[in-house]
């Protein structure tokens, strides 16, 4: 053997040993958390832990339904605020911008990937909280869903953002040419033929997105009022809901796991658990859409 | 060559004995120290998070006093410094709240040492113009039967109450002196440090909560309570009533560097380093 097919070989095994070594922890963290969690599966019971609307540890009622729901409304909420600008950055960043403004927006929308979330969840509690205190609806903090959502919107922005105009960008360029030979407008072809062309990819980055939005806890914490409710229209108008106090299934693990100890503690692991199984459903079902591509199987 | 290296090096080592013996001389006095207190070895404490930062403080000062002596100081919440202790995994337990009736039923051995007392604050947005509340009023708001500011005496205002997340120290002692066994409002922000509590007092209108004495500042307005301010001379002098105390455990007495440890906590020097750490000494 040469030389250089020594090192080769060495690189192979060294590259090989990293991906094994990164599908090891996630097979350990899984093991662990579940592990952690089994206590509490037993002892409460997988139906009382998911349906039970009480969580008071102090007084052994352990339900994370709220935190589901909370999980689950702030996701909502973010994905309805957070997916048409990121779309409209994407089509803009991808079909209309010239280069010049592009150097300026991209980074810009990738430098918001950067900002801790510490940093979101502060400024959440600072500027955002006390702007949606000015909707004049009784009980109303400004703490509650709406602010987290709209935290929460910019935070996966970039996410969808990006991917999605790497999708946009990948329909081939003969469907527009096509398109426009055709005699369509720009809208027209943006709308009837790449939208519809980048849709797979769109959806997974919409999901991405979705998972980022599932994880997210300190800056939740920061803005939800981590209040264990299940949020709750407190007038006629449904969409006032968002204007409920909540808690997030991660809020909960990182708000009490200093404190917890013997079932409390793996009362938290669970509510851990339901989140790594929520995740990676997500994950998986983006990864089946990124697989499919519309114009490859016709 | 042997001949050589001992000639070589016989003046280095020759100074390095002046020295040592020079070293020996001058610094009679911590030497002396060193052999009235032949400590050494590790002492390990843990539990609450709210003493745990005093009680570093105290470990550091004492690890220079005795140079043999390691102290690993862990969290883990009152609860965890009690059982520890019992179990033995630490020798001391820390709890910033009373301890139970029932931990000391399940361990009679147990030894409380207060070490220092904390007052809790009321405090609310500086935009409030109450400036008293009795307790049973204090208690009225936080089960969430009194909803506005001028059920109590000011403006109409709503009131939004700001607490701690279930299982911290300084929730479980305000229960104790404020709540009796009546719970705090499902619908309180919760939030999971006292500077997390002050910062969401201090930008909402019309907010109340506690904190630890050490966490006033102009950020939030103290409110009297039974006409007491929180202030140090009140909560002193048992005119501030909302006041706990800060425990260390041991399972039986303390014994070694344990014993040691805590007699210097209670010492003078010791509690000189509890007040400079915003806490109320104990003598």
């Amino acid at each position: 053997m040469t030389g250089k097919q020594r090192l080769e070989s060495v690189v192979k095994y060294v590259l090989m040993f990293s991906a094994l070594m990164s599908i090891l922890i996630v097979v350990m963290i899984g093991i662990f958390t579940f592990r952690e969690a089994i206590p509490a599966f037993r002892e409460i019971g997988i139906i009382k832990l998911l349906t039970g609307t009480v969580w008071r540890p102090g007084q052994g009622q352990y339900g994370i339904l709220a935190m589901i729901a909370g999980s689950g409304l702030v996701t909502l909420g973010a994905v309805v605020i957070g997916v048409p600008l990121a779309l409209g950055c994407a089509i803009f960043l991808s079909e209309i911008a010239p280069p010049a403004v592009k150097s300026i927006v991209r980074p810009s929308i990738e430098l918001l990937a950067g900002i801790p979330s510490v940093v979101y969840g502060l400024f959440g509690m600072v500027v955002i909280v006390p702007l949606v205190r000015n909707i004049d609806v009784p009980g109303n903090t400004g703490f509650g869903l709406l602010s987290a959502s709209i935290v929460l919107a910019v935070m996966i922005l970039p996410t969808i953002s990006s991917v999605s105009e790497y999708a946009i960008r990948s329909v081939p360029k003969r469907f527009r040419e096509g398109s426009f030979a055709m005699g369509a407008t720009k809208w027209e072809t943006m709308t009837k033929v790449i939208l519809p062309g980048a849709r797979s990819g769109i959806m997974s980055a919409i999901i991405l997105g979705l998972g980022r939005a599932l994880g997210e806890t300190i800056a939740m914490i920061m803005v939800i009022g981590n209040s264990v409710i299940i949020p709750f229209a407190s007038t006629d108008n449904p969409l006032s809901i968002f204007l409920s106090r909540a808690r997030t299934l991660t809020g909960n693990i990182a708000v009490e796991i200093n404190y917890a100890t013997g079932l409390h503690e793996s009362a938290l692991f669970a509510t851990g658990v339901i989140l790594f199984i929520l995740i990676m459903l997500m994950n998986s079902s983006a990864r089946m859409l990124i697989g499919r591509k519309k114009w490859e199987k016709k | 060559m042997h001949i050589n290296v001992i000639t070589k090096y016989a003046p280095v080592a020759v100074l390095g004995l002046l020295i040592a013996l020079g070293a020996c001389g001058t610094d009679s006095e911590e030497t002396a120290s060193v052999e009235d207190h032949p400590l050494s070895g590790e002492l390990n404490v843990a539990g609450s998070t709210t003493v745990q930062p005093l009680a570093e403080v105290l470990a550091e000062a004492f690890e220079a006093l005795e140079p043999g002596v390691i102290i690993i100081v862990q969290g883990g919440g009152s609860s965890v410094g009690v059982r520890s202790a019992v179990d033995g995994t630490a020798d001391i337990g820390m709890a910033s709240r009373e301890i139970k009736l029932s931990e000391l039923q399940e361990n009679p051995e147990l030894k409380i040492h207060t070490v220092a007392r904390d007052g809790i604050a009321i405090v609310v947005e500086p935009g409030v113009t109450v400036d008293n509340l009795s307790k049973e009023q204090i208690r009225g708001i936080f089960t969430g039967e009194i909803t506005n500011w001028n059920e109590a005496g000011g403006e109409n205002l709503v009131i939004t109450v700001v607490a701690r997340e279930e299982g911290s120290g300084t929730r479980a002692a305000f229960e104790d002196m404020i709540m009796d066994d009546a719970l705090i409002a499902d619908n309180a922000i919760l939030q999971p440090s006292n500077g997390a509590v002050r910062t969401t007092i201090s930008v909402t209108p019309g907010a109340i909560g506690f904190l630890s004495f050490g966490y006033l500042d102009d950020q939030t307005k103290p409110l009297a309570v039974d006409g007491f301010l929180p202030t140090e001379e009140f909560a002193a002098s048992g005119s501030y009533t909302i006041v706990r105390p800060l425990n260390m455990v041991t399972n039986g007495e303390p014994e070694g560097i344990a014993a040691v440890f805590l007699e210097f906590i209670m010492s003078e020097d010791g509690q000189a380093i509890v007040a400079t750490e915003g806490y109320l000494p104990v003598r």
